[in-house]
Formats: structure tokens, C-alpha cells, sequence
């Protein structure tokens, strides 16, 4: 890659409704202050966002895709692990 | 004057920055250095393009004739056009941009707080909106002086050019006139000349942190506010008026 080209920024943003930070894509900007303006005229031109958070693209450590099996498969065959046997009265209406 | 026509006059003056700018910035759109930036400086055109609306409307109801903010904007001559040289002035690169930016936030950004404290309701209340669209525009603005400025040997050589360049136009951001006196009368806005020390002392911190600083001959223009222009606000309006123009009482 050119070293001339600014580093990656991945961009986070925590929207009204929602309360955690979530990633929504990434962007180019030549600092940390810079990445968080160019978040903020990216992504949160439609009323998006509360708050953002830039991470360096070169700080996520990614798990590896050719683990995937070892990794996520053994959860799949444990339905029980999902509350989905519990009869829920029917005057709880927001579960 | 009238204390009626003074605001009129004011309210136009002040949406003519504002759709002048809003048009010169719009012109990079697609053209950006870079997508972040191009954005960025759309999205100020439309803040921009958004407060001129604001403010042409309520010239229209103060001058109580019947026009529109469309009739306004779109269907008068270049001498009646009442913004601030600057404004006009080409693009240039992207340094140059902002550096002519850099100095009509400076200034937005004292007068427009002044504003939210208008006697006038209707114009305080257009003013406590856009003050924090300004305060956006400085950081972003002032964020690129520090970075240009301080960048390497030819981002700071090109941003000084436009300082130099540009710097005859900051005076006249101060213009007033019989228009001004009427309305600090009445409390209506501030008197602007107060508002100067602290004007060149927000401009000095950031040019002295981006190594920069205002040129030494410093021939002033004047002009914009009694509707004489230079040659490129033509150009401009035949562009921004040519639907209108083209295909009158054309509507979206």
C-alpha cells in the first residue's frame, strides 16, 4: 500500500434508540480528530447518531475465517442454550 | 430608513453570504480530494443553502410585498446582490477553500451568537438554530487551517498564498452602514465593531498553531454590501439563476 494514503478508520455509532455503539463501515483520515468529522459528515447526515467512536482499522483483531468451524459450529447443535421452551403469560406482552 | 426596510436590507445582506457561499461550496461537490471531504463540504453548502432559505423568507414577510424567498434568491440582478466579497471569490484548491471558509466562520460564529440574543424573536430564533451549524463549520474549518498550515513544505506555502490572497476581504465583514445603526438602536443586532478584538484574537491562535499569519500589506476592498462585486459574481448567478430563468415559476 502507498504509505502516502491515510490510515483506515473503523467507524462506530451509537443511534438514539439503540444502546451500544455499532459498527457501521469504515473511512480514510489523517487523524483521530479528523476521523471522528468525517464520521460524523458520513454517517450521521440522517440523524444516525448520539455519539461515535473511531477505532483504528489496524487495532481489530479479527478472529481468522478458516476457524470458523472450530470456532462457531459446536454452538449449533445446542438448542437449549436458546430460551425458546419457556411458555411466557400471556399479560407480558414486551418480552 | 425605516426600522422595517433597515431589517429587510440586513436580513438580505446576510442571506446573500449564505446562498453565495452555499453555491461556491456545492461546487466542489463530486470534485472533493477525497470522499470524506466531499461530503463534508456539501453538507456545509447545505447549512448553508438552508439558513439563506431562513432568512430570505423572513426578509420576504418583513418587506411585506409579496415576493418569496425564491424571488429573492433566484430573480434579482447582480447590484442587487448584497454579500460580502468574499463569499464570491473562486474556489481555488482545496486550501483556499477553506481559507476563505476559515475566515466567514470566524466571523459567522460571533455574529450569529450575538443574534440568538436579537430583540427580534423571529431572527434570535433562526439565529439559535444556526449557531450550531457555524460552530461545526469553525471546527471544521479551523481543524484544516492547523492541518494544512502545519503539513508539509507545499500544504503550507499554497494555504499562506490564500491567506495572502484572501486577507483584503476581512475588513469589509465589518462594513456598516445607516442599515446597522438603525438596527443596534433597537437592539435588534449587535454592534460588530465590538465584536473585532475578539474576532483577530480567535483568528490568531489557530493561524500562530498552523504556523501561519496574516500578510503585512493588506490592501482592503471594499464593495459586496452596496451590491458592487467582482467579476466572478456573475458568472456565479448565471449558473444558480439559469432554471429559473430558463423555465420562470418552474417549481420541484
Amino acid at each position: 500500500m502507498n504509505n502516502k494514503e491515510w490510515p483506515l478508520w473503523e467507524i462506530f455509532i451509537r443511534s438514539k434508540q439503540g444502546l451500544s455503539h455499532k459498527h457501521v463501515g469504515s473511512l480514510r483520515a489523517p487523524d483521530e480528530e479528523m476521523a471522528i468529522n468525517n464520521a460524523r459528515d458520513v454517517y450521521t447526515r440522517r440523524s444516525e447518531g448520539v455519539s461515535i467512536w473511531v477505532v483504528k482499522s489496524s487495532d481489530v483483531i479479527a478472529s481468522d475465517p478458516s476457524e470458523a468451524g472450530p470456532l462457531f459450529e459446536p454452538a449449533n447443535s445446542k438448542i437449549y442454550r436458546h430460551p425458546t421452551f419457556y411458555e411466557v403469560p400471556k399479560e407480558i406482552k414486551h418480552m | 430608513m425605516t426600522k422595517q426596510e433597515a431589517l429587510f436590507e440586513f436580513l438580505l445582506r446576510k442571506a446573500d453570504d449564505s446562498l453565495i457561499l452555499g453555491h461556491r461550496l456545492s461546487e466542489w461537490c463530486g470534485h472533493g480530494p477525497i470522499l470524506e471531504e466531499d461530503i463534508a463540504l456539501t453538507n456545509i453548502a447545505l447549512d448553508l443553502i438552508g439558513q439563506a432559505t431562513e432568512l430570505y423568507k423572513y426578509a420576504a414577510e418583513v418587506e411585506g410585498k409579496g415576493r418569496t424567498e425564491d424571488d429573492l434568491a433566484f430573480l434579482r440582478l447582480e447590484k442587487e446582490y448584497k454579500n460580502v466579497l468574499l463569499v464570491e471569490q473562486p474556489n481555488g484548491d482545496f486550501g483556499k477553500t477553506i481559507v476563505r471558509q476559515f475566515f466567514f466562520d470566524q466571523f459567522e460564529n460571533l455574529l450569529f451568537q450575538s443574534l440568538t440574543e436579537s430583540k427580534d424573536e423571529h431572527l434570535a430564533a433562526i439565529a439559535s438554530k444556526t449557531i450550531l451549524e457555524i460552530r461545526y463549520h469553525l471546527k471544521h474549518s479551523s481543524e484544516w487551517m492547523i492541518r494544512l498550515g502545519d503539513g508539509t513544505e507545499e500544504s503550507h506555502e499554497r494555504v499562506q498564498d490564500s491567506v495572502n490572497d484572501l486577507a483584503r476581504f476581512i475588513d469589509v465583514l465589518f462594513f456598516q452602514d445607516e442599515v446597522d445603526e438603525i438596527l443596534i438602536q433597537e437592539g435588534i443586532i449587535p454592534d460588530v465593531k465590538k465584536l473585532r478584538a475578539e474576532f483577530d484574537k480567535n483568528i490568531d491562535e489557530v493561524l500562530s498553531e498552523a504556523t501561519l499569519h496574516l500578510p503585512k500589506e493588506n490592501w482592503q476592498r471594499e464593495g459586496g454590501r452596496k451590491g458592487i462585486h467582482s467579476e466572478h459574481l456573475g458568472y456565479l448567478l448565471t449558473e444558480l439563476q439559469y432554471m429559473q430563468r430558463a423555465y420562470p415559476g418552474m417549481e420541484w
